[in-house]
């Protein structure tokens, strides 16, 4: 049952987790589009881009609020399902949680509601920074939450302190720039930025295909492939940054998402396609490209990546040495006071080692008392399930590339052939619209599934971190956030549709009064501000459009 | 990092304690007048219109209040995980049913108005209630659960276990005392909405909130003097046995707890502690009075004024307990054993004194922006800036 019940509570989490992000980088990416097109309203004063602003400000909302809603359980889910973990690495794991708090969420849903409400109480420009400091407070947000789900990856700036039995930090300043986060952020807002620049692609290209709003459409292409271009790129330079760091803080990662079972001979080669089998400890037709690997992994030619067969080994030297580290810990506790100088050494020695100690718990209650043969499965137990890793990725890095194709035609097509867009390009552009989700999502999993069976990397095991629950509890909440989150989605979806189908509110007066105002200044000169107000009555004489 | 040296691991674990009881309180007095306007929704507005303008009030500020409870939960995080350990996963039900309430409330809020049909707005209403009114039970009965023990255990590995089944878990959280505690907290509450509604509505929206928030705050009054009562004839309270070590490592076993005496107890020893009962009762007479009269501005302070003066004398009766436990009293949680490492709780403290100034300034200022009241024409005249 105790398997079950982590089990359970893993699948609880990822679940939960992967709907949140089911709305975070619409977030991430549509607040910066939000605040450009209100940037550009207030330097050209052209009421087009009001109307942008507000119409995908709507659609902005209707994702952020669920986003959200559903960050509420996420806070809250370490303590409730992983309360080993809490205590275990609550100390360090929990201070970015509490700054992103501080820094950045305050930040943006204080504003967030000024955004929606404050369109009569404020000047422009005052609601112009709103709209910016929303998306700065979102963008900070992903920033923590990165740092500490960095610090799970590679747990840096901390150790273990035997009176409390927890981790501790010893480094705030190594937590923030460990460098798995710094490069992690930048991949992931970058993520939510292609995302939400093929959302606002999508949509305008239906407009176009229908013949609706056209001017808005034209505009809001215009800006999401220029912002979608860098972005892309951005996504994938860093995720390269990511691979990496990984090959030397990850190994096991890297070489299970590259399914290198031995370690090869300096540069490694790239494996296109092919299929591992774990059994077998091979890639069965597997197509390679000679030296891709190494060149990614070490930016150079000489150095290796060590393979999973050489990674279990190292393991299982790991395993013994946190045999000894766990047997100098429980010295330690019987005599707290009196710890003899020899045992406090040892400890020191062998504690970085200490969690793999920890993978034996699975199979005996006192690690010092493991035979060999659960020393090697423990060793074993290290390898994450390799080919859902290797697809994942290839999926993941495809269509990365596919990003950057698409978003440098449009960006072509918008610069440089006057917005003619064929219509086959766009269909294509609707039709693409769910793929920067399964994208990011597939990023998730490469990132915390290759991570098992750790929750802090060579640390704690996941085995050991979940809370002592009943499965009758599991299941009760598992399928009330299955029920509960599946009709919010339901919903969610359903407004989209429907404010997309509306389309943008269009206000006839305000454009007549700026087109009008537009025109008197091409053919007169009375000495007022181009950048007057056409919906003001002192400048224009118009009758103000609200 | 010598810094943080400089202050005491004892005085930091203190301010720490006091800064949770800061959030706690922060999050009552912002986002409870969410929750109290959400339980009086159905009841103050009687159709949509009034609707509408009860919602627009907490409209574009709900957000904001909510990050308290938010940061409430990173910042028990970051400064006492084992509490943040143990008390989520023991909740664990309740917690669930807290966390679903809670997200309903947001989606109601913003999607209400986005259909125009009738019962998909009614439906949003009964949401919005539930997802105002079981929050503010909830918490005040784990509070009350926090005064009466909670059935948990540490193991040698400090891990946490739970004793008791499904019963002992959810519903056992129903003890009466509990559910005295969980009246105050709702009434309390809902009284903070009436003065809320008060300054922000007019006509009869304000009139049914005043009416609706005398009785609240009468039998806000009235609970809170019999859970007082209680807790000194009825519920044993915790000690620390022998010497008390204040900054030793975070480890609660370390130290011997047993139980008994009163939790009352604690005001003898520190008589001036008596000021946040005072408080609580003053404050809500003050606002109960302001109700009655229709004062608008002051009432809303007294309700503040009440809220901590409740919030703050649960803290300061249980100090230095934070998380006392029924099954094995040496597991208990206190202010001395259960906080985070010297380091992390300086650096979070940094981290607060920067941070919490400059969120202050600019929450005040969106209120400011956002002062005056929510009229019906407000709600019917541009309608795509509004719920």
């Amino acid at each position: 049952m105790e398997l079950d019940l982590v089990e359970l509570s893993r699948l609880q989490f990822a679940m939960t987790a992967m709907y949140h992000f089911l709305f975070v980088p619409l977030t991430l990416g549509l607040s910066i589009l939000v605040a450009i097109m209100e940037t550009v309203y207030v330097m050209s004063n052209r009421p087009i881009w009001r109307q942008m602003t507000k119409f995908w400000g709507t659609l902005f909302g209707i994702n952020f609020v669920l986003g959200v809603a559903t960050g509420i359980t996420m806070e809250f889910q370490f303590g409730m399902n992983w309360s080993y973990y809490s205590h275990y690495v609550g100390d360090i794991f929990g201070a970015p949680l509490a700054v992103e708090g501080l820094m950045a969420f305050f930040l943006e849903a204080t504003f967030v509601g000024l955004f929606f409400f404050g369109w009569d109480k404020l000047s422009k420009v005052a609601h112009m920074i709103v709209a910016w400091l929303v998306a700065i407070g979102s963008n900070f947000s992903a920033l923590w939450i990165l740092i500490a789900n960095g610090w799970m990856q590679n747990p840096v700036g901390a150790e273990f302190n035997p009176d409390t039995m927890r981790m501790e930090m010893t480094s705030f300043f190594e937590v923030v720039f460990n460098e798995v986060a710094q490069a992690k952020f930048v991949h992931t807002v970058s993520a939510g930025y292609v995302t939400a620049s093929v959302f606002v692609l999508g949509v305008s290209a239906w407009y176009m295909l229908k013949g609706r709003h056209i001017e808005l459409a034209r505009r809001s292409i215009a800006v999401a492939a220029s912002f979608g271009l860098a972005s892309a790129l951005s996504v994938v330079v860093l995720g390269d940054e990511s691979g990496y760091s990984a090959s030397h803080t990850q190994k096991m990662k890297l070489a299970a998402i590259e399914a290198m079972w031995e370690t090869h001979d300096a540069p490694a080669p790239f494996t296109l396609v092919g299929f591992p089998d774990k059994e077998a400890r091979e890639t069965h037709y597997a197509v390679e490209i000679p030296w891709a690997m190494g060149l990614i992994g070490t930016r150079s030619l000489t150095k290796e990546i060590p393979g999973i067969n050489d990674l279990v080994e190292q393991a299982e030297e790991k395993v013994r040495s946190g045999i000894i580290a766990y047997d100098a810990l429980m010295t330690i506790r019987e005599q707290r006071d009196a710890t003899p100088e020899a045992v406090r050494l040892s400890f020191e020695e062998h504690s970085a080692d200490l969690g793999f100690a920890f993978l034996l718990k699975r199979y005996v209650d006192d690690p010092r008392e493991a035979t060999e043969a659960q020393i090697a499965q423990a060793a074993e137990d290290t390898i994450p399930g390799v080919a859902p890793l290797f697809w994942a990725f290839r999926i993941m890095v495809g269509l990365g590339f596919s990003f950057i194709a698409v978003m440098a035609y449009f960006f072509f097509m918008a610069n440089f052939r006057t917005m003619q867009f064929p219509r086959w390009a766009l269909r294509l552009a609707v039709i693409i619209i769910p793929t920067p989700w399964l994208a990011a999502e597939l990023g998730w999993f490469v990132a915390e599934f290759g991570r098992q069976p750790w929750t802090v990397d060579g640390v704690l095991p996941t085995a050991l971190s979940a809370s002592h629950l009943s499965v009758g509890d599991l299941l009760i909440t598992l399928a009330g956030f299955v029920t509960f989150y599946s009709v919010l989605f339901v919903i969610e979806m359903s407004l989209m549709v429907k404010y997309i189908r509306k389309g943008p509110y269009m206000d006839v007066a305000e454009t007549d009064a700026w087109m009008e105002r537009h025109e008197h200044r091409l053919r007169t000169h009375d000495g007022k501000g181009p950048f007057a107000d056409p919906s003001d009555p002192r400048t224009s004489g118009a009758t103000p459009a609200e | 990092m010598i810094l943080h040296e400089f202050l005491s691991f004892e005085l930091l674990r203190v301010v720490w304690w006091a800064l949770l009881g800061v959030l706690l309180i922060g999050f009552a007095l912002t986002d409870g007048f969410d929750m109290g306007v959400g339980a009086l929704l159905p009841f103050v507005g009687h159709n949509d219109v009034e609707r509408r303008v009860v919602i627009n009030t907490i409209g574009p500020v709900w957000e904001g209040n909510q990050v308290w409870f938010i940061l409430g939960g990173g910042a028990i995080f970051a400064a006492w995980p084992p509490l943040y350990a143990v008390s989520f996963s023991g909740f664990y039900l309740a917690m669930f049913a807290v966390l679903a309430a809670l997200i309903l409330r947001p989606v109601g809020f913003k999607y209400r108005s986005k259909r125009d049909s009738q019962r998909w707005r009614n439906g949003w209403d009964w949401a919005l209630f539930v997802g105002g009114a079981a929050p503010a039970l909830l918490f005040g009965v784990a509070v009350g659960n926090v005064l009466l023990g909670v059935p948990f255990h540490l193991t040698e590995d400090l891990m946490p276990m739970y004793d008791g089944t499904f019963y002992g878990k959810f519903l056992g959280l129903l003890h009466p005392f509990a559910i005295l505690t969980g009246v105050v907290s709702l009434s309390m509450l809902l009284m903070h909405g009436a003065a809320w509604l008060t300054l922000k509505t007019e006509g009869m929206v304000q009139i049914r909130a005043r009416n609706i928030g005398t009785i609240a705050g009468i039998v806000a009054a009235v609970t809170y003097a019999l859970a007082g009562v209680w807790l000194a004839f009825g519920i044993d309270g915790f000690q620390i046995v022998g010497e008390v070590v204040k900054d030793g490592p975070s480890n609660p076993l370390h130290s011997e707890v047993t139980r008994g005496g009163s939790w009352l107890a604690a005001y003898t020893a520190r008589p001036w502690i008596a000021i946040a009962p005072i408080m609580g009762f003053a404050g809500i007479a003050l606002a109960v009075r302001g109700l009655r009269e229709g004062f608008e501005v002051s009432t809303l302070l007294w309700s503040k004024l009440a809220i901590t003066g409740i919030i703050a004398s649960v803290g300061l009766t249980m100090f230095p307990f934070i998380l006392p436990s029924t099954v094995d009293p040496n597991s208990s949680l206190t202010v001395w054993d259960s906080s985070s490492s010297h380091l992390t709780l300086f650096v979070m403290l940094v981290m607060a004194l920067i941070f919490m100034p400059i969120i202050l300034a600019y929450t005040a200022w969106v209120y400011k922006v956002l002062w005056g009241k929510v009229t019906e024409e407000d709600v019917t005249g541009h309608s795509d800036s509004v719920y």
